[in-house]
């Protein structure tokens, strides 16, 4: 009976290990599908002139997609340069008042902030930045991605100033260096890879972000270095090529997406590799 | 240090980001709207560009995207099928002119298999896209169609999820010949389709198509015969089915044109027009200096649409769109010519 | 101005009782002045991001004001969205947003849990471990259009097929599709925030269950799913916020139809989706607003989730250290 009874249990823990083991990495199939296509579809594309020229009209062959490539990282560079100063501060602002109300407040605001969903925050700039200019324009997009770009280095840079002693603070004054210069001097370059992880993850994601450019960046066929007017970019031209029914659009979207996973995962991969490189333990 | 030098080189790139605008910039102009004329747009503006210098940025969002955005003023000009109602006349900020460009004729592409020609009357087609006919052996398409086997399939609807002047072309005539249409739908260019998919402009819907085993949608004509997807004959106002071709299409547009071109031209009178056509056309702002805009920019915009009208007809057969007859390029002149900036006519 | 010396200024500071180590104080602080003004800098950002929410959220309501005059609580409940008379109603795109939702947290569930078990307790470290953890991770970073594109070229004919041969209409796109799309974007958050609160559990409960004699199946059944609970729900949630906003990829497969869904393979619309389709035409002021209150309703959703998130992960956090 007792004998029964535990092998029944241990074969229901087996089962169990071979299930788990199994829905784990299936999950992974995805991945590497989306993946293999990519580079399979895409890599064909891929020439020097793709990264050249600009798109030809619908129906002639060739073409690049150029302007997409200088159109995201005007955007993305736009995103960065408003949303790091700010959320830098914020997060040495959150991590120096732990406890307080306020601070409580802005915690919940930046969890909202990083709820909404990109197609609001498109509506949004289109509201703020789009209607009172009278035109579309990479400025837009930029502070459409900035707003998605807050909540992720803000969090990041609040975890990693968190982790940082009291000592390190105590040592600091006691050697009579003021609050200021505490905080810019001494916390904030040991934080320094946490933080950089932070703002990289944050711009990787950004990168590939379409919803927020649909009503702000607009789409352009031609080369725009200006930031007032309209610009493309990458994950815009994969949107609308791949929904055109041109087969040559088609191809160039496997190609384009390909540039945009590879922007993406290089991203990533240096964040990691700066994480683990430069990062201060105590 | 270090970080000061940091964010000195990036204030720097800001800086002269914001340069650019100073330095004397060729004129851009900034279009949006329906996908309809968006392949010979494409091919004009490319022309125009090689020949004139001038960048033209044209995005094909749909006819109601084109209307809402020179509402809002984003753009210079909009492109739209479907001409303004009084109602948005109103609503508009500002007197808008509509310069036709070319017509188009909106065809039924359709996939069904085993079936290479397709005949439709007016009955049947508000039956199908009212949900009613559900299937393509139904009595009513068999009876029109004694020569072929129709298979025994779902007809599953393509529609446009835009707002799009194609579908205003199309509701506009099923409201002609249908009351049931006219009063549970309409028309317009976002309707409350009864039955099913959505795709985003006329590529979307013949992509859709050209997918779905049993579908039918509607979809300009360059769209079917560049993705090589059959098209129906559809019976007109005479009694005759008309396989849509340019000849047929520019026959439709002998009507009584109007003044300001807003005119539609829906199951025709004419006997061997093809009874879905429409002009598409082009609006601006009557008076161009809003906004600050320069006479500069004001006068290459009316250059453009002169052009368009005159030297740009040649690329339309070639794209098998009808090039505009010669009343409507008159009518057209002397709507560009209205055109003012601060009260005086740009061109003459 | 009194004149006290240096060193009767000191004897005060340091004769009461000067209470916790207040750096701030002005006395013996030369900078004070800096620090004053680098604290409100600090002070300012933050109050900037707190009114950067507010603002947004007012914004919305005022656009969405003509909409909410017109048509106040029916919004919820018409089913009929019809911009040639003018009468919107936002049932099908809550009804369509819910399906590809719940279904999408459905058909990931199995698989988010699977991997938080396995990466959290059957093997913590070791080269499958670690290889299924940057999968996990490559997974999320991937941009939505790309998974769209995926859907389209890959998905849409694949179900297609299905449907033809189970003699359904053959649409191919519709809440199905849209559904094994949305639950592959979101296995990495529930997958992660589960592995981190299943790392968390301490060793000694576990070790007690195990002495007793039971085998890991019922010791995670038993012991380590009951306690990571409220995290395990928080990554639910916040996958569940995911999915509810996600746009691009569904856009792609869903098919455009603002009627009602009839069943799992029709093709619907969700609010999001429904957005990037109209917004940039919609020409009268009524459908412009009705769009925004639509996306109003998405950011009221949104901040629910992430509010309800943070409790349970706060609640879980009380459980850990009490």
């Amino acid at each position: 009976m007792d004998n029964k009874n535990i092998s029944k249990r241990i074969f229901k823990d087996r089962i169990f290990t071979v299930c788990v083991t199994f829905l784990a990495f299936i999950a992974c199939l995805p991945l590497l599908g989306i993946l293999f296509l990519i580079i399979k579809n895409g890599a064909s594309s891929i020439n020097l002139g793709f990264f050249i020229h600009l798109p030809k009209p619908v129906g002639e062959e060739g073409g690049g997609i150029a302007n997409a490539i200088v159109g995201t990282f005007i955007v993305v560079g736009i995103a960065f340069l408003i949303a790091t100063p700010i959320s830098l501060l914020t997060g040495i602002f959150l991590s120096e008042n732990r406890k307080s109300r306020f601070s409580e407040m802005v915690r919940v605001s930046i969890d909202i902030l990083s709820g909404i969903p990109s197609i609001v925050i498109g509506i949004i700039a289109y509201l703020w930045v789009v209607k009172p200019m009278k035109g579309f324009s990479a400025l837009s997009g930029g502070i459409a991605l900035a707003m998605i770009m807050l909540p992720v280095v803000i969090k990041s840079a609040e975890e990693t100033l968190k982790l940082i002693p009291y000592s390190l603070r105590e040592a600091s004054f006691a050697l009579g260096v003021p609050y200021y210069r505490t905080v810019l001097k001494v916390i904030l370059p040991t934080g320094f890879s946490g933080i950089i992880t932070g703002v990289l993850i944050a711009v990787a994601r950004i990168a590939g972000e379409t919803a927020p450019l649909l009503f702000t960046a607009f789409g352009n066929p031609f080369m725009n270095f200006n930031i007032t007017k309209p610009v493309n970019a990458l994950p815009l031209l994969v949107f609308n090529y791949a929904t055109s029914p041109y087969e040559q659009w088609h191809k160039i979207a496997w190609g384009a997406a390909f540039i945009l996973i590879i922007i993406v995962f290089v991203v990533n991969i240096l964040a990691r590799m700066i994480s683990k490189k430069w990062k201060v333990t105590f | 240090m270090k970080k000061l030098l940091k964010l000195a080189v990036s204030a720097l790139a800001v800086i002269s980001m914001f340069v650019q605008p100073l330095k004397a910039s060729s004129v851009e102009l900034i279009g949006a709207g329906a996908t309809f004329p968006y392949p010979l747009y494409s091919k004009m503006f490319d022309v125009y560009n090689k020949e004139h210098g001038i960048k033209i940025n044209y995005s094909a969002i749909g006819s109601g995207g084109g209307i809402r955005q020179l509402m809002a003023k984003t753009v210079d000009f909009g492109g739209t099928d479907a001409f303004l109602t009084d109602k948005e006349i109103r609503e508009m900020p500002g007197s808008v002119v509509h310069i036709p460009t070319c017509i188009g004729a909106v065809v039924f592409a359709f996939n069904v298999p085993g079936v290479p020609e397709l005949n439709l009357t007016p009955d049947v087609i508000a039956g199908i896209f009212l949900g009613k006919i559900k299937k393509w052996s139904a009595p009513e398409i068999r009876k029109i169609n004694q020569n072929v086997k129709m298979p025994d399939i779902n007809i599953v609807v393509i529609h446009r999820s835009d707002g799009s002047g194609t579908t205003f072309i199309f509701s506009d005539y099923v409201s002609k010949i249908s009351n049931e249409w006219k009063n549970s739908v309409g028309t317009g260019t976002s309707l409350k389709w009864p039955c099913g998919l959505g795709a985003k402009g006329n590529p979307g819907v013949a992509g859709l198509i050209k997918q779905i085993p049993g579908s039918i949608g509607y979809v300009e004509l360059i769209y079917a015969l560049s993705n090589k997807i059959p098209f129906a004959c559809v019976q007109n106002k005479s009694g005759i089915f008309i396989k849509p071709s340019l000849l047929n299409t520019s026959i439709a547009a002998n009507v009584e044109l109007p003044d300001d071109m807003r005119v539609s031209i829906t199951n025709t009178n004419e006997k061997n027009g093809y009874p879905i056509c429409g002009f598409t056309w082009i609006i601006v702002y009557k008076e161009q200096n809003y906004d600050n805009r320069s006479f500069e920019k004001a006068k290459e915009l009316v250059n453009l649409l002169w052009w368009i009208t005159h030297q740009g007809q040649r690329y339309t057969e070639a794209l098998h769109y009808a090039s505009l007859p010669k009343e409507a390029v008159v009518k057209a002149e002397r709507i560009i010519q209205s055109i003012t900036y601060n009260g005086k006519p740009i061109i003459k | 101005m009194k004149k006290t010396s240096k060193k009767q200024e000191i004897k005060k500071v340091f004769s009461k009782d000067p209470g916790p180590w207040n750096f701030y104080s002005r006395a013996g602080n030369k900078y004070f002045l800096m620090d004053w003004i680098f604290k409100k800098i600090l002070f300012i950002s933050g109050v900037s991001i707190f009114f950067l929410v507010l603002m947004i959220f007012i914004f919305l309501v005022l656009n969405s004001m003509p909409s909410i005059k017109e048509f106040g609580f029916r919004f919820f409940l018409s089913k009929s969205w019809d911009p040639v008379f003018e009468k919107f109603g936002a049932l099908p795109f809550i009804a369509g947003t819910i399906f590809t939702s719940f279904l999408a947290l459905l058909i990931s569930l199995p698989f988010s849990l699977s991997i938080s078990l396995y990466l959290g307790e059957f093997s913590k470290s070791g080269f499958f471990s670690g290889f299924l953890k940057n999968s996990i991770e490559l997974l999320a970073g991937v941009p939505s259009v790309v998974y769209g594109f995926f859907g389209m070229f890959v998905l849409i004919p694949i179900v297609r097929y299905l449907e033809i041969k189970f003699n359904i209409e053959p649409y191919g796109v519709g809440i199905f599709t849209s559904s094994i799309i949305l639950s592959i974007m979101i296995i990495p958050f529930s997958a992660s925030l589960g592995r981190e609160v299943i790392e968390l559990i301490p060793q000694d409960i576990k070790e007690a269950a195990y002495s007793l004699g039971s085998t890991r199946y019922e010791v995670i059944k038993r012991v380590v799913l009951p306690y990571a609970k409220s995290g395990i729900t928080a990554g639910i949630l916040m996958a569940l916020g995911r999915a509810f906003g996600e746009t691009m990829a569904v856009t792609m497969v869903i098919g455009n139809s603002n009627v009602m869904p009839k069943g799992l393979f029709s093709p619907a619309n969700t609010m999001a989706s429904l957005i990037a389709n109209e917004f940039t035409e919609a020409v009268s002021r009524i459908h412009l607003s009705s769009l925004i209150e639509i996306g109003l309703v998405l950011f009221i959703i949104s901040a629910v989730f992430s509010i309800m998130g943070k409790i349970f992960i706060h609640k879980f956090s009380i459980t850990e250290n009490g």
